[in-house]
């Protein structure tokens, strides 16, 4: 006699899809690519963070984002993780710009909200100096000593416009926060 | 022979905390008789601020192209980072002109506008492109015969291929050539494409730093002498974190980490002092040593 078996673990929310996510994908710059990608696994397999990782896998993001899990991509802490180095775009057998997409979904995560502490630094201190780090007078100083050109400084005031026309002012720290 | 001038990107990372590898690098572009015109004005790359902005990345890289276009020169950079932005937004640009329009409409707004009249390059593309080989030959005074080398190309100089696409991602040779062109021989370890993990390092510094951990380790059991790299963030995470490194894992590595220019320049009979190697974290004397020796 065939045994009982478990009702099945109810693991999908229907509520919770949302299908137009992967449009929201597409429509942005190198993001197009996200509805052929067919799960082969190759950029898993491929990525270095994978390995040291327990969470991050690309190819479950994508699927992810495919299916519509808007809330679960764009939420997830692992989504941080890539180092931008490319391999799962070179290496995709089907040319989805893996890296490429897995960048659209993080700056969609910014437009939601979800900003790492480290790019509200980055990305003030370009507009308060021009320059993603804050060079030390000290260090321009050392560059007379050691015969090397002064550094020239940006023209701050253009950077910050084009910052502000690419809507990049809600990474800039307010002047308060800044203090 | 037409002259070699470049518009010289320096970066961010570069006068921020890795001064020797300009030091270097000036010194040997001057002897291969490679100009170098210095940038006036110019800003972050962008690279940084792709991930959580694209179009503020795009709008950054646009500015560094213009003005390069407004002095007519191609840029060159000693940071891949540097060079595969401006390189990937110059071909953008170039192809896509709905994002050009967009973008110039930014650019317009402070007296700016992309026209798509030059290119930006690695040096180490720069050397193989446009300098030549045979160039750097001639260059070598003091071969550096006996030292076992390892190189690291960074990610950026190689991927993604149709950015980059002048070497083999899986299987470099383009460093490697320059390298055993100063008579010192370099080895081949497992995972040499691979990342040094530095973007992310301030998001998850122990994933970051064991991509560094397990590279190194890999060079070790090749029984490479040194590193050589070509981009200040791998750098910074092969010399300037290694001592971090072996404490956090109870390992020893003591592999010194030279920028290229500067193994180049030792071949060329620059002094350790005039390329600025009393500057690196891990101390290269003892390949200094084996060099007086060979």
């Amino acid at each position: 006699m065939a045994q009982k078996t478990e009702a099945p673990k109810k693991n999908v929310e229907p509520l919770r899809v949302d299908p137009s996510f992967k449009y929201e994908v597409m429509k942005e710059h190198d993001g197009e690519t996200l509805k052929i990608c067919f799960q082969c696994g190759s950029c898993t397999s491929s990525c270095p963070t994978a390995r040291f990782s327990d969470s991050y896998r690309p190819r479950t993001i994508l699927r992810l984002a495919q299916l519509g899990f808007r809330q679960k991509v764009l939420q997830s802490p692992t989504l941080w993780l890539c180092t931008a180095c490319f391999t799962c775009t070179d290496r995709c057998p089907q040319d989805v710009e893996v890296a490429s997409v897995l960048r659209v979904l993080r700056n969609l995560a910014i437009k939601k909200g979800q900003i790492p502490r480290i790019f509200t630094e980055l990305a003030s201190n370009i507009y308060e100096t021009g320059y993603v780090y804050k060079i030390p007078e000290m260090r321009l100083r050392k560059r007379a000593e050691l015969g090397l050109p002064p550094l020239p400084k940006s023209s701050v005031d253009k950077v910050d416009r084009l910052i502000e026309l690419a809507h990049g002012s809600k990474l800039i720290k307010s002047k308060e926060e800044a203090q | 022979m037409s002259e070699l001038r470049y518009l010289f990107f320096l970066g961010c990372t570069i006068p921020y905390r890795v001064t020797n590898y300009e030091i270097s690098a000036r010194k040997v572009f001057a002897k291969l008789g490679i100009q170098l015109v210095e940038m006036s004005d110019f800003n972050c790359c962008g690279l940084p601020v792709d991930p959580a902005s694209h179009e503020m990345m795009l709008a950054l890289a646009a500015r560094n192209l213009c003005l390069a276009e407004q002095q007519g020169l191609n840029i060159i950079t000693l940071c891949t980072g540097c060079a595969v932005t401006l390189r990937k937004v110059n071909k953008v640009l170039k192809e896509d002109k709905e994002i050009k329009n967009r973008i110039n409409g930014y650019l317009s707004e402070v007296g700016m506008e992309f026209k798509g009249t030059i290119e930006a390059k690695h040096f180490i593309h720069a050397f193989k492109e446009d300098l030549g080989f045979d160039k750097i030959k001639e260059s070598i005074q003091k071969p550096l015969t006996g030292l076992k080398v390892a190189e690291h190309c960074g990610c950026h100089l190689l991927r993604p291929t149709g950015i980059s696409g002048w070497d083999d991602p899986e299987d470099p040779v383009v460093l490697k050539g320059l390298i055993e062109l100063t008579g010192a021989e370099c080895l081949d370890y497992m995972d040499e494409a691979e990342c040094c993990g530095y973007t992310i390092i301030a998001i998850d510094d122990k994933v970051a730093l064991q991509l560094t951990r397990e590279k190194l380790q890999h060079i070790k059991m090749a029984g490479a002498q040194a590193l050589i790299t070509v981009c200040p963030s791998c750098h910074l995470m092969f010399d300037m974190q290694q001592s971090r490194i072996e404490r956090m894992f109870n390992e020893q590595f003591e592999l010194p980490v030279l920028h290229f220019p500067q193994l180049l320049g030792l071949a060329m009979g620059f002094s350790p002092d005039e390329l600025a190697l009393k500057e690196l974290r891990v101390n290269p004397s003892k390949i200094l040593e084996a060099m007086k020796t060979a």
